[in-house]
């Protein structure tokens, strides 16, 4: 808790975005603060693998000619900072196939060291478009497989709270990023809790969209029927503006859905009296973190006391959530991973004869979690093990979907934990996959159904951050920004920041 | 159970090169983790159609019109080889083999 006023590059996008436009603070301004911090923090907490300064600084510079002209569009995010999760491509070859200054995509593999794309993706364009200022990519579990950012081929990712800790994964790099003042927002995807569980682990507020409600063109793929791109930001507010910017129909992304995306900030009364709110008991699960239950348990009452009516509810197939995951997320993968052959772009092992390539380009290429992901997503699709693991997975799938879609036709949202634990320590489950992918169980039912979800601070335990989860109907996002908001305006966490959060 | 040539089949299907040390490795760790996936034999889904995907969209369709794509420069510039306006692909049959 700070006493004072925060420094420039802690502030929310919401109090900067004031500043920039009443002209006290100019859009270079913000982002020199942001690459001083990415300068003295970034290569010890590892959350960048690629900066763009003189590209963030010109487009800063042209941001702050607009701000001048004034802004007749009145794009909330001009000339504001951010950070792309670097599983976004971003264009960075002309049309003659010459690097453009345009920054390297790696999905934090060594299979695509090195890879510039042809084409920038709808995250890259729609925030260019909304007048933001890209400053880098930041570092993710290789292919977003992971849940503490240990599985980047360039190293894990330092937690600022406690930077022997891991900030959660895959975006750890993005939850970092915006934890440290490194960006004012950045984006993440989520795949089982890519978004939500970082956001938890290091302090700050994540938005997993609705299935189909952001595109995932330009997005590499893991799980395409579980993969939602979303933001991590400093405040709810912040959350809502991003989510405007990068929300709504792209005929490129086929499962990209066309209905028309609402006023998030408007949404944000901050009141919830009227509300039902429902706490399914099956998300408090053995193997919690006491001091995470706590500090869980005492948002719901904070919500309480607000005026929404707590109901307990029943989601039964929770348990069964981590197994369906653990097939269906696999074998997307495997066919997903496909693609890498050592012959249209990436690494490649150099082989004389095109199997051996195969063999060595990906077995080089490939960390361990990449690995284990493809042959468990090959052995579940394979001839003999389809119907009994895939098919199978696929129908505990539409009971998880059920039960969701019948209990929110009760309740308006539901309140869970985010993650069982609080920031654990770098190389504590690295050697257990089955222990690390439990980090994800209060996440990924929420990804199987394809329904939004938010993580919003909900306080400290042991001196790390805890998050609070709040999961609504498809498509209304706007509900549980409204619940974020409305509590985290009371909870007194607003202005929770690590201890790198001095200039 | 899964054993080692299984594994081993497996990772030729994936066309993944694994060393031995990593087959060992994989094949405890996937036994593990086909253990824990296993218990969805437990519920029962007689009476339940699979879900491949939880949005009410099908058969998306676009104008069959022309549009701007990536140039062949651009498409080709990440290549590993590339022979003038096409990708080079290592020999797939090999004399002998």
């Amino acid at each position: 808790m700070s006493t004072g006023p925060l420094p420039l590059a802690d502030r929310t996008i919401t109090e900067v975005g004031e500043l920039l436009r009443s002209r006290e603070v100019s859009s270079r301004e913000l982002t020199e603060a942001c690459l001083a911090r990415i300068g003295r923090d970034g290569e010890r907490l590892n959350s960048f693998l690629a900066v763009g300064e003189r590209r963030a600084l010109a487009a800063a510079d042209a941001a702050d000619a607009d701000l001048a002209a004034g802004d007749r569009a009145n794009r909330p995010l001009l000339g504001i900072p951010y950070a792309l999760k670097d599983i976004f491509v971003t264009r960075a070859l002309d049309d003659a196939g010459q690097p453009d200054g345009g920054l390297p995509t790696t999905a934090g593999s060594r299979i695509l060291a090195g890879y510039r794309s042809p084409y920038a993706g709808d995250a890259e364009g729609r925030l260019t478009a909304a007048g933001a200022i890209l400053l880098g990519k930041t570092n993710c579990d290789e292919f977003a497989m992971g849940s503490s950012n240990e599985n980047s081929a360039y190293g894990p990712v330092h937690n600022p709270w406690d930077e022997s800790t891991v900030p959660g994964g895959s975006s750890g790099g993005s939850s970092t990023a915006v934890a440290a003042g490194q960006a004012f927002f950045a984006t993440g995807t989520d795949t089982g809790g890519s978004i939500r569980q970082p956001a938890s682990l290091s302090g700050v507020i994540g938005l997993k969209p609705t299935y189909g409600r952001v595109s995932r063109y330009g997005m590499v793929a893991f799980a395409s029927s579980l993969d939602q791109c979303g933001p991590l930001t400093r405040s709810v507010r912040d959350c809502a503006l991003v989510l405007g910017a990068l929300a709504g129909h792209d005929p490129r992304d086929s499962t990209s859905v066309d209905v028309p995306v609402p006023d998030y900030v408007a949404a944000l009364s901050g009141e919830v009296r009227g509300l039902r709110l429902g706490v399914p008991r099956e998300y408090f699960v053995a193997g919690m973190e006491p001091g995470v239950e706590a500090a869980v348990r005492a948002g719901i009452a904070t919500l309480e006391s607000l005026g929404a009516e707590i109901v307990e509810v029943s989601l039964p197939s929770t348990e069964m959530g981590l197994a369906t995951y653990y097939i269906i997320a696999p074998a997307e993968a495997s066919a997903n991973l496909a693609r890498y052959d050592g012959v249209k772009y990436g690494y490649s092992a150099g082989e004389e004869v095109l199997l051996d390539n195969y063999l060595r380009t990906r077995g080089d290429g490939f960390g361990a979690e990449v690995k284990r992901r493809i042959m468990l997503g090959t052995y579940a699709l394979s001839a003999g093990y389809y119907d009994a693991y895939y098919v199978k997975a696929q129908q505990v799938r539409t009971l998880i979907k059920d039960e969701f879609d019948a209990v929110l036709t009760d309740v308006d949202a539901l309140l869970a934990p985010t993650s069982p634990s609080v920031a654990f320590k770098i190389g504590a489950k690295t050697e257990d996959p089955l222990l690390m992918y439990l980090n994800d169980a209060c996440t990924l039912p929420v990804n199987i159904a394809g329904l939004p979800g938010i993580s919003v601070p909900c306080g400290l335990a042991d001196g790390l951050p805890v998050g609070l989860q709040v999961i609504g109907r498809a498509f209304d996002e706007a509900t549980i920004l409204r619940v974020a908001d409305a509590y985290e305006r009371v909870a007194g966490f607003a202005d929770l920041r690590p201890p790198t959060a001095h200039d | 159970m899964i054993s080692r040539s299984d594994v081993e089949h497996v990772a030729a299907l994936a066309r993944l090169g694994l060393t031995d040390a990593e087959i060992d490795r994989m094949q405890g760790q996937l036994n593990r983790i086909l253990e824990a996936v296993g218990r969805l034999q437990e519920v029962d889904t007689s009476h339940i159609g699979p879900t491949a995907q939880v949005i009410a969209l099908e058969n998306v369709m676009r104008d069959d019109v022309v549009r701007p794509g990536i140039s062949r420069e651009a498409g080709l510039a990440n290549a590993p080889l590339r022979e003038g306006a096409h990708l080079r692909v290592p020999v797939v049959l090999e004399e002998g083999r």
